[in-house]
């Protein structure tokens, strides 16, 4: 789509963009690039020398078994944030768009969690889960579960797997809703005229109307759990014990920030480049063509 | 509703009920443990009602600080994280509307190149350029400066898209009547186009003031001054002091106070939130 009427000037359109583009440039393309040039390197924090290696570097990162094993500790966090998050949402909104009475109260008192920082959202839940003195960690020692997040990697996980779930929920709530209200009365009536029970409507017209939200909810919530958790992680758990939490955006930091290996950092750097543009262009392509009807 | 089940009225309260109560756990328990004292924090189980120092603990982190982990006083912090979320938010709306208005309004050299230019950003998330980003800071002198924390954070695709979105709806013959009547680009924009927006701008803001107000992995990096960090980086340190040290009655109150304000824009401006989050995201 283009305007037909436009504005004529020579200079002026260049000098609207520059603020944009200059930031840009200067916090985006350009560090972006440099990621991309050290992971072609082998240098220290400290030597002046750097040499050209290729893809050693990627090629030592897929070798070892730290990275392999992030890889795979991410890829169960997001599915288990990801899954979760979605089940409970559609849960509670389609109850939230069943009632009448106390609709929008209830509608408030489930998206305020959205404003909670991820590191706030993670103290929160270390509190109540504290090995120690966490108000539910006493509750499930009475119930004969022993709990210890510091000690048992399963659990850990869990923790982080909560928090960021918990924070989520609020987000895919609304969408669901909001896509639940847009279908349309007639369909679901019919269907009840045709002797279809609750259950029935929701799976065979409800769930299927419902797909290309579950589908752009399923992508943002990816994302979510591969790239905005880091707060999270570093809160709660630090990726210990043993690693068992240190997902591929923690490791980054980690391994460039904290251990100051610049190439392996700029290596995984790239690999998670990879993984969202292929989360964005799965978001462009298909949310708006493939699964809609 | 479709036919009148009460079963299943009553079912739909008791779901919601229940999740209401879960989802508000996490703040009920901060809450009261906020209220209370060092030893009755400590001792399990925690007492399940609010105490008596609510405003001591309040006060005291707002005035004083925590006594380990982080020193600064709280209000120093909470002041560093509205500044942050301020100035990224009106930024990030300032910068994508004149951009917008360049991309849809004139036809210029490059204008395509610009706006893919723009569009990539979107797959460059602080996350995967942390450490280049942090050298680029570092070498502008811009660490531990307010220029550091919010500048490389200010530069939005998705806001630059929802104002093109935006303005390709605004009606031609506005700007033909603006042109005939002799008004200049910058004219018809501050005339005519920014009243105009004031719904998407009014939504944007208030999903940038959280995003601000709530970044986290790029202030951790660019404060290493305990009076230039915001309050979420605040509470993180307080809690980084090692387990038996933790004071949880100052971590709680702080983390109330980091969480209210934006808790507040939430339930205060639902109507803009909820719009502005439906708007950029689609």
């Amino acid at each position: 789509m283009e305007k037909r009427v436009v504005f004529q000037s020579r200079w002026l359109p260049y000098a609207l963009v520059a603020p944009q583009l200059a930031i840009t440039l200067v916090f985006f393309f350009w560090p972006a690039s440099q990621a991309l040039y050290w992971s072609l390197l082998i240098q220290d924090a400290f030597a002046a020398k750097a040499q050209f290696v290729w893809f050693d570097n990627f090629k030592a990162l897929f070798s070892d078994p730290h990275y392999l094993a992030s890889f795979q500790v991410t890829a169960v966090f997001s599915a288990l944030v990801t899954a979760t998050g979605l089940a409970v949402a559609l849960l509670l909104a389609v109850f939230a768009d069943r009632v009448v009475r106390g609709a929008a109260v209830y509608k408030t008192l489930l998206i305020w969690p959205y404003a909670v920082a991820a590191a706030v959202a993670a103290v929160l839940w270390v509190f109540l889960l504290n090995p120690t003195l966490g108000v539910l960690t006493h509750l499930m020692r009475a119930l004969g579960y022993d709990w210890n997040y510091l000690l048992n990697p399963g659990q850990a996980l869990a923790l982080i797997v909560i928090a960021a779930v918990w924070k989520q929920v609020s987000y895919n709530f609304l969408f669901f809703l909001a896509g639940l209200q847009s279908i349309p009365k007639s369909l679901v009536e019919a269907a009840a005229i045709d002797g279809a029970g609750p259950g029935r409507r929701f799976w065979t017209i409800v769930f299927p109307l419902l797909s290309p939200t579950t589908f752009f909810l399923l992508v943002v919530n990816l994302v979510y759990a591969f790239f905005d958790t880091f707060a999270v992680v570093d809160a709660a758990t630090s990726g210990g014990p043993v690693q068992a939490t240190s997902i591929l955006v923690f490791k980054v930091y980690q391994d460039g920030v904290q251990a100051l290996d610049l190439s392996g950092s700029a290596a995984q750097s790239v690999v998670l480049m990879a993984i969202v543009i292929a989360l964005t262009v799965a978001q462009f392509r298909f949310v708006e063509r493939k699964v809609q009807y | 509703m479709v036919e009148h089940r009460p079963v299943g009225t009553v079912l739909s309260h008791v779901v919601l009920i229940a999740g209401v109560a879960i989802i508000a756990l996490p703040l009920y328990v901060g809450f009261v443990a906020s209220t209370l004292s060092f030893d009755q924090v400590t001792s399990v189980p925690m007492p399940m009602t609010p105490g008596t120092h609510l405003l001591e603990n309040w006060g005291g982190v707002l005035l004083h600080g925590s006594t380990s982990g982080a020193r600064a006083p709280v209000a120093q912090m909470m002041w560093n994280s509205l500044v942050m979320a301020l100035a990224i938010a009106i930024g990030k709306i300032a910068i994508s509307m004149l951009s917008a208005f360049a991309i849809v309004y004139f036809r210029f050299p490059l204008r395509r190149t610009f706006f893919w230019m723009i569009f990539v950003t979107l797959m460059l998330p602080v996350e995967v350029r942390i450490l280049p980003t942090y050298q680029v800071v570092a070498q502008l002198g811009m660490v531990d400066t307010y220029a550091g924390l919010t500048l490389p954070l200010i530069a939005s695709a998705t806001a630059t898209f929802l104002f093109r979105q935006f303005f390709l709806t605004v009606p031609d013959e506005l700007a033909e009547a603006a042109r005939i009547d002799g008004a200049g680009p910058m004219r018809f924009f501050f005339d005519i186009l920014l009243p105009l927006s004031r719904t998407s701008i009014a939504a944007l803001f208030v999903i940038m003031f959280i995003y601000g107000w709530n970044q986290y992995l790029w202030p951790l990096l660019v404060t290493t001054r305990e009076d230039m960090y915001t309050v979420v980086i605040g509470i993180k340190r307080m809690v980084a002091g090692g387990d038996t040290l933790v004071e949880w009655q100052f971590v709680m109150a702080t983390a109330m106070l980091a969480l209210l304000p934006p808790a507040m824009v939430v339930i205060l401006m639902q109507r803009w939130f909820v719009k502005g989050l439906v708007e950029t995201e689609k």
